[in-house]
């Protein structure tokens, strides 16, 4: 692969005049790419806007009453010393980010490529691989925000957060479901064919991860040799933190530093890899 | 004459050990409309993508708008439009919705951008339909959006790759007018095809591909010139006498090819062939005098059909 300026480049005559305006024209792509997907995405929004609120505020409606009403009737004794609404509260909120990050991840990246292959789309214009990734991603943690935001306001109504500083768990769980939504990212933009590995990715990864990472019971409770299953997991990592902040559950502060650099690391390298993988399936 | 807009020279382009583009060189100047004809597999899309400066080539030079795609392509796809042989509208957003996110990818005001898509709707022929949703299109339809949405940064470069393929005959006339009437407005229009009559209404300048490689270069005219004969006499014989028609009639006329469900014999004078053949005491099942057209351009210089 060569990459030197062919001397037309550099020369004058109406040819420069050309490689001039273009290099003009790229700048604003170049800096803002990522939002302009964001604004793409906003706009498809449209469509589903309806039914992607009213999940957001049925959900977490149902839960609560079955789980935080329903079968805390047969905790009375709470856990850790919170009612066991209290408890719960804080993971259902982080499993809400996950449910949205799923959604978002799989499904929508493989039909960008191939459904309804809008990445090639946007790749013949002055957007790059990355620039796609990015605006993609946060147009999801916009969405998953509002989600969580929707989803805390119900728990502040059934009166489950015991401390002011439970706002946090709202960019607590927007955190752990941005980690989780770029681990199956990474693998999802490497998909050619969907011949129902989303789904297995979905039986075999999401619906274990939802139940053993301390979410209805502490972690604790399972075998030691189930317990790894909650110590990969990104859901633990945040429920763990926002149980923190939701009613100051008793976590080591070097404990603290590693749910929060074990999160952050997985977004970091989950944001690197979808990237690659993106931009090279683009550029093939 | 002007510099060229595309300068590629000894162009490669391998997929593991496939080599899809085996070193290609062409000159286009500004405002010139060039066709790359070849069938299926030749490498056609893959050399558009490069134009496109979107796939990366694996071997020699490409220089677009005096531009190395390699380090400036976003630059440079800032000002190309891009028809791509599969559609890739959002099905998610309604017609005109379609040309205002695409037209923010170029960082262009959302006021300039209205004003475009309400002019190239009307360009399309699609005003009565920009509230629709793009899965209602037909084919022609979906083509027009796409073409649309490709002219909303005024390129200065457009880029059709099998514009009309898969379009009714009549769709395809509709696509054709568009394209002809940017090509009189001086867009420059670089466009592949395997169809012949498409290369020689759109084309000022074409080459034939063939396995990666060019096989010729010029005008449709002065390509089939060249490499044909000025008309063309088919005749059937039916499909198990044609071969044995063919040593018969060997000699007349300039070249014979013999294809499974027909003879091709070039000349001059069709009708004058004709004459010789009955003169045999052969009795075509069918007989046409037709005039050369791109087609036996590529049959010659490849020894097969286009469309196979």
């Amino acid at each position: 692969m060569t990459a030197t300026v062919p001397e037309s480049a550099r020369a004058s005559g109406p040819d420069n005049e050309d490689a001039r305006r273009a290099l003009a024209a790229g700048v604003a792509p170049r800096r803002y790419g990522a939002l302009y997907i964001v604004e793409h995405r906003i706009r498809a929004l449209r469509g589903y806007a309806s039914s992607a609120i009213l999940t957001s505020l049925g959900n977490p409606i149902v839960y609560l009453f079955a789980l935080g009403v329903g079968l805390a009737s047969l905790v009375p004794e709470g856990i850790g010393g919170v009612s066991y609404l209290e408890f719960v509260a804080p993971a259902l909120l982080c499993a809400a980010a996950m449910t949205v990050a799923a959604n978002e991840t799989t499904y929508p990246i493989v039909a960008g490529f191939k459904w309804n292959p809008i990445f090639h789309g946007m790749n013949a214009s002055p957007i790059q691989g990355n620039q796609i990734v990015q605006g993609i991603m946060l147009f999801i943690a916009l969405r998953m925000t509002f989600a969580v935001a929707v989803y805390y306001a119900v728990i502040l109504a059934f009166g489950a957060v015991p401390s002011v500083w439970g706002i946090l768990t709202v960019p607590i769980a927007v955190l752990t479901g941005m980690a989780i939504g770029l681990l199956i990212s990474s693998y999802s933009a490497t998909l050619k064919d969907e011949r129902g590995q989303l789904a297995m990715v979905m039986r075999f990864g999401f619906t274990p991860m939802f139940l053993f990472s301390g979410t209805f019971f502490p972690l604790e409770q399972l075998p030691i040799y189930l317990q790894p299953i909650g110590w990969v997991s990104p859901l633990w990592h945040g429920v763990e933190l926002g149980r923190l902040a939701a009613y100051g559950h008793d976590i080591a502060p070097w404990l603290i530093a590693v749910h929060i650099g074990y999160l952050v690391s997985i977004v970091v390298i989950g944001l690197w890899s979808t990237s690659r993988t993106v931009t090279r399936r683009l550029a093939g | 004459m002007p510099a060229p807009v595309i300068t590629a020279s000894s162009l490669v382009k391998k997929y593991d050990d496939f080599t899809a583009v085996a070193g290609i060189d062409f000159d286009v100047a500004p405002g010139e409309s060039f066709g790359l004809l070849g069938p299926n597999g030749a490498g056609k899309s893959t050399t558009m993508r490069m134009i496109g400066a979107v796939s990366t080539r694996t071997s020699g030079e490409l220089s677009i708008l005096g531009l190395d795609p390699n380090l400036h392509g976003p630059d440079i796809r800032s000002q190309l439009g891009v028809v791509p042989q599969q559609d890739n509208l959002d099905l998610d957003l309604r017609v005109r919705d379609n040309l205002l996110v695409y037209g923010r990818y170029f960082g262009l005001p959302r006021t300039q951008i209205a004003e475009r898509a309400d002019e190239l709707l009307e360009f399309a022929q699609l005003s009565d339909r920009k509230a629709a949703k793009v899965d209602e299109l037909s084919g022609g339809m979906k083509r027009r959006l796409t073409i649309a949405r490709a002219l909303i940064n005024d390129p200065r470069i457009l880029l059709l790759d099998e514009p009309t393929t898969g379009l009714d005959p009549q769709a395809r006339h509709i696509l054709w007018d568009r394209l002809f009437r940017l090509k009189e407005r001086g867009t420059t229009l670089v466009l592949t095809t395997h169809y012949m009559d498409e290369a020689e209404q759109l084309c000022d300048r074409l080459v034939v591909v063939d396995k990666g490689q060019i096989m010729a270069e010029g005008s449709p005219a002065s390509l089939i010139r060249e490499y044909s004969s000025r008309e063309v006499l088919e005749v059937r014989f039916g499909s198990d006498k044609n071969s044995e028609a063919a040593e018969r009639v060997a000699g007349i006329g300039e070249r014979i090819e013999v294809l499974p469900d027909r003879l091709l014999i070039y000349s001059n004078n069709g009708e004058a062939e004709l004459e010789k053949i009955t003169k045999l005491g052969l009795h075509p099942i069918t007989s046409l005098v037709r005039r050369s057209s791109l087609e036996d351009v590529f049959l010659r210089l490849t020894g097969r059909s286009l469309i196979e």
